[in-house]
């Protein structure tokens, strides 16, 4: 057989009109045979082709709202897909209310989630693929919340005459709040409970207020409860599943957490001293209901997720001087936000990395300290961690007071047996990852109680679902016959060279949020540490958004083939080539497109029978592709996506 | 409209041996009308001068007047430019090759800058072989001044206005190799597969390298009737031979069967593959090359590739028998070296 070479490769498939398409075929053989097999007057005169066939890349769908959802990388990794560059250029166009409201439609909280959330967009921001660091999409969110107008007006309000269906919620977190904001403008009847005096959930019980002020969560708490048609049942535990459903709900929502803190029971020492060894969240529960207000000077924090970090940090601020985090992983691996570990190192706050707790050491029926054997992280070929003992000697801290703060637990020991409700073996509700309903009709999870401990905006984006569920449900609707997206595709052309959106790509580097002085916050824990950033460095910030709602929309029929977007694009997202296998397609376009989860845009065949392949990894959504090409084969639209709420029709 | 472009691009882009990515090749954003070829020639030109790894400052690039003649500001921004006035670039050239032997000469120009105004100039700098690399973007007409024919448009193409060109046509390419041109390409600015390899072997070609690429004016001369149109190239186009520049040391082996293909090995060890696919036709030999010319345009194909190719020709400097430094590293003593050795001169002429 005659293998192909690259140039051959070339001859036949550019230079010669091959039949284009899936399923195209492509022989092989030396240029001049195949020159000659091909060429109209010297036609096949000793060569017999060997065809193979390949399995050509689709034209991609544009009109399928994923594919360009995806191409908005922090809106797709937000849980919620909250419109993020929708918002960042309203911040930027000193439009607070209105980014406001953009995120409060999505998201519920913007002043909470501006300050707390955990931020699953910037990791996915393109910002940050072609600099060092995304855009600080989550403490823009906060500018929109600090400089915002009156809001009230806008937000939706409880119809006068309810629809007549009842529905429960169990607790008063993020997840079932979101839940009721979604129903009680439909009109439902909603009964929120908490054993809590307040609403808010663990944004109240455990995010400390100098990350999260009071003010700003009883602000966002009050709006949804202001909707009307929401009866609180605040200091009510609820005891009994049973007693909800007997009690003619239409509806029961599950929204109560993962409200247990892992202890270290099984460690010498531990059963004998019960004083001075916490349970990190009930801690600072106890800490955020003022039931405690100091803690020894020297603290051992065990843990390396944000409660240890949130426990540390709290610490400093009740007294604590010497106070450590004790780590089993190494550094690299802890679960914290690398923020939530800068902010705790800024506190002068030590980590011991690959320390394994060993024993509690006491006297006299007092806490002495801890007993750490250190240990070393090793590998095997899949890559998993053992940590196996060093042999070195082990490490004694003296401690005052120790911080257990190595995960949660989910419980629902109000949930009876009996009901049909059924749990897997670890002791988690069986849900349905689309509709959150449980095994038993009427009742629907979300949040930390559906799936295990998360973050709030994983808690909001479920309650949204469950919301469209529930309400799904009580008008008797299949639950998977989910609604549609609302999407809207705008071309930005304002004149001929002209766009309605900012498509200059600045390079400043990621501006820092200002901070409140040391002295101010270890003193006050209610101090809020970030100040937030002024209007003047948002308008900076948001400038380094790439605008990556406003698509690249490519018409293949227009296309001549001038090369010029190829030529101008700064990034080399631009191809003009034979179609192929997606696999062999990334390797020769202009620049590698090796980031497989970035989709690439193929256009239909084009005039020499070749195609547009567009890598959508590192577009600037500069606009150059589209203002050099001389027949507007692309164009740059604006792409709005937003879930659709409960009560949306579906398919509309 | 965006007037700088934005300064990020691919985090994984290409390096060359010098470490350098495309991006210290590049040069101002184009002004030229969108979509116009001439941009796209000097896309292939960035690409060719940062894959040879040839450091930006050893290039200067020269021009005469039109929007082909602006293009120098559009690429290579850190090398040395001149922009002469119309049709002059060849007496330019000539001048900072005289001076200068050490620097690679880049000459970009128009149908209209040398086939008309410039011709007297363009037909000298060929006989006397200067060391340069002459690229005529080649639009059939006078793009700058709203697209009238030019000496280049084929009799009978229609331009936009509506109007049949009259008159012959220049071919400049058969123009060159009937002046003794020893490296004779065509192209087209909308294949640069081919383009690219044809502009490496051309700048590193020791003489005269002429590349004529046919490069459509997407504003005047891109309607149907023009025979410079992206369309009309396209259908008719022909080409005489896949070209492959293989660097020194880079061989690959490829398994083209012989007899077709064919290795032209250049002065310093660096090769052209060239793979043919014409086969009445000779790449060394001028007159088959010049039967080949006149062969396709009476079949009304464009016909594309390096078309001649001759190694051993004396360039300027070997004619003159200069020195080997720069006349303009020569110290003033070295070049006038006063009145006793003009005496000396003089009495051996007597
Ligand atoms: C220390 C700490 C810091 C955190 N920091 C962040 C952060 O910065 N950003 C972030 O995004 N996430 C953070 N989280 C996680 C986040 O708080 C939770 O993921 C989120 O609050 C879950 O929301 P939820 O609505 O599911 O439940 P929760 O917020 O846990 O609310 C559940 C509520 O249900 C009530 N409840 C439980 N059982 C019953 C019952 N039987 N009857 C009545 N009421 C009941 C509880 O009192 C509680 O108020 C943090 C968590 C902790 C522990
Ligand atoms: C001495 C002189 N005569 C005439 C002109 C007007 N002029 C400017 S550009 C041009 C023709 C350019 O045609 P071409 O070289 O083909 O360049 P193109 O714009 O088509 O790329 C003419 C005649 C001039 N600038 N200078
Ligand atoms: S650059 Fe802007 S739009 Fe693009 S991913 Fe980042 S925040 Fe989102
Ligand atoms: S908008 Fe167009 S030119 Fe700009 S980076 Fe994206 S594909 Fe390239
Ligand atoms: S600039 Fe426009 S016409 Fe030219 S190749 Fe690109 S899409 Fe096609
Ligand atoms: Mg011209």
């Amino acid at each position: 057989m005659i293998t192909v070479s690259p140039v051959v490769y070339q001859a036949l498939t550019c230079r010669q009109e091959m039949p284009a398409g899936v399923n195209r075929k492509i022989v092989v053989g030396t240029p001049a045979a195949i020159f000659f097999h091909h060429s109209k007057s010297l036609k096949n005169r000793n060569f017999r082709p060997k065809i193979f066939k390949i399995n050509c890349l689709e034209p991609t769908n544009i009109k399928d709202p994923e594919y360009f959802h995806k191409v908005v990388d922090c809106q797709y990794a937000c849980p919620a897909h909250t419109p993020v560059p929708e918002y960042i250029r309203l911040i930027a166009a000193e439009r607070y209310s209105d980014a406001y409201m953009v995120n409060w439609e999505s998201n519920v909280f913007p002043g909470i989630l501006g300050r707390t959330c955990d931020r699953p967009c910037e990791p996915a921001c393109r910002r940050g693929r072609v600099e060092k660091e995304p855009v600080a999409i989550c403490r823009l969110k906060r500018v929109a919340a600090d400089f915002k107008g009156e809001v009230v007006s806008r937000m939706p309000s409880a119809p006068e005459t309810g629809n007549g269906k009842r529905i429960a919620l169990v607790g008063a977190g993020p997840a079932s709040l979101t839940v009721a904001r979604d129903l009680a403008p439909l009109g439902y009847e909603i009964d929120l409970y908490d054993e809590q005096p307040l609403g808010g959930g663990m944004m109240r019980s455990q995010i400390p207020a100098f990350r999260l002020p009071e003010e700003v969560l009883n602000e966002e708490v009050g709006y949804v409860l202001g909707i009307g048609g929401i009866s609180t049942h605040f200091k009510t535990y609820v005891h009994s599943l049973k007693d909800l459903l007997e009690s003619g709900y239409d509806a029961v929502f599950v929204g109560t957490g993962a409200p247990r803190g892992k202890d270290l029971s099984g460690l010498p020492g531990r059963k004998e001293i019960q004083a001075n060894i916490h349970i990190g969240i009930e801690w600072l529960a106890n800490v955020a209901f003022n039931h405690v207000d100091k803690i020894g000077k020297k603290v051992l924090v065990l843990g390396g997720g944000n409660t240890a970090m949130d426990c540390c940090r709290t610490s400093r601020r009740l007294g604590g001087t010497d106070v450590k985090v004790v780590v089993r992983s190494p550094f690299d691996e802890m679960k914290a936000s690398p923020w939530e570990i800068e902010d705790a190192q800024h506190e002068d706050i030590p980590f011991f990395n690959l320390h394994n707790p060993k024993a509690f050491v006491h006297e006299n029926g007092k806490l002495r300290g801890m007993l750490f054997e250190k240990v070393a992280a090793q590998y095997d070929d899949q890559g998993k961690r053992s940590l196996v003992p060093t042999g070195e000697p082990d490490i004694f801290f003296e401690a005052d007071d120790v911080i257990i703060a190595i995960g949660q637990e989910n419980a629902f020991p109000w949930i009876e047996k009996d009901l049909g409700l059924e749990f897997d073996k670890w002791g988690m509700p069986l849900v349905d990852k689309i509709t959150f309903g449980s095994t038993l009709p009427r009742v629907f999870f979300g949040g930390d109680a559906a799936f295990g401990p998360k973050n709030v905006i994983t808690a909001v984006a479920q309650g949204h679902q469950a919301a469209v569920s529930i309400d799904l449900f009580c008008n008797g609707e299949d639950l998977y016959n989910r609604p549609d997206p609302l999407t809207n595709l705008v071309t930005q052309k304002m004149g001929i060279h002209e766009w309605s959106y900012d498509s200059t790509v600045v390079t400043d580097l990621r501006y820092k949020v200002p901070h409140a002085s040391k002295s101010e916050t270890l003193t006050n824990r209610k101090k809020e540490v970030e100040l937030g950033f002024d209007d003047l460095l948002a308008f900076k910030e948001a400038q380094r958004c790439l605008n990556c709602d406003v698509q690249t929309v490519f018409t293949a029929e227009r296309c001549i083939e001038c090369d010029a977007c190829a030529d101008i694009c700064p990034t080399s997202c631009i191809t003009f080539t034979h179609n192929g296998e997606e696999e062999d397609l990334r390797g020769r376009l202009n620049a590698p497109a090796q980031l497989l989860s970035q989709d690439l845009y193929v256009s239909s065949p084009l005039a020499t029978k070749r195609v547009m392949v567009k890598d959508e990894n590192v577009c600037l959504h500069c606009g150059l592709c589209a203002e050099r090409c001389p027949t507007a084969a692309w164009d740059m639209q604006r792409f709005l996506y937003n879930t659709a709420k409960a009560g949306t029709p579906c398919h509309v | 409209m965006t007037y700088v472009k934005p300064a990020f691009r691919h985090p994984e882009a290409a390096k060359n041996k010098l470490g350098y990515t495309r991006k210290e090749y590049e040069g101002a954003l184009s002004t030229l009308c969108a979509g116009c070829g001439h941009d796209s020639i000097s896309a292939a030109i960035v690409q060719g001068i940062f894959e040879l790894s040839i450091p930006p400052h050893r290039v200067a690039k020269l021009s005469g007047i039109g929007c082909s003649s602006k293009t120098p500001t559009y690429f290579l921004g850190n090398s040395h430019g001149f922009n002469s006035v119309h049709g002059r670039m060849p007496s330019v050239a000539t001048g900072a090759y005289l001076a200068n032997k050490d620097l690679i000469y880049l000459g970009v120009s128009g149908d209209g800058d040398s086939a008309s105004i410039g011709m007297g100039q363009f037909v000298h700098a060929i006989r006397r072989n200067l060391n340069m690399v002459y690229i005529v973007m080649n639009n059939g007409c006078y793009g700058l001044t709203k697209g009238q024919d030019s000496a280049t448009a084929d009799p009978g193409s229609i331009n936009k206005s509506g109007h049949t060109n009259l008159f012959e046509t220049i071919d400049m390419a058969g123009m060159a190799l009937e002046l003794g041109a020893s490296f004779v390409a065509r192209s087209f600015s909308g294949d640069k597969e081919q383009l690219i390899p044809l502009i490496k072997a051309a700048v590193s070609f020791p003489g005269f390298a002429f590349i004529d690429v046919i490069s459509p004016c997407v504003t005047f001369n891109n309607n149907k009737g023009s025979t410079k149109s992206y369309d009309y190239v396209r259908d008719h186009l022909e080409t005489v031979a896949e070209l492959d520049f293989v660097p020194l040391a880079e061989e690959i082996t490829s398994d083209i069967a012989s007899g077709e293909s064919g290795r032209i090995t250049m002065h310093d060890g660096t090769y052209l593959q060239i793979n043919k696919l014409a086969l009445d036709w000779d790449p060394t030999d001028r007159i088959s090359s010049l039967t080949k010319i006149h062969r396709s345009r009476m079949n009304q194909e464009v016909v594309t590739g390096l078309l001649y190719y001759e190694a051993e020709r004396k360039n300027l400097h070997d004619i003159l028998n200069t020195v080997d430094t720069p006349l303009n590293a020569l110290e003033y003593y070295e070049l006038c070296p006063g009145n006793s050795v003009l005496q000396t001169i003089n009495a051996e002429l007597r």
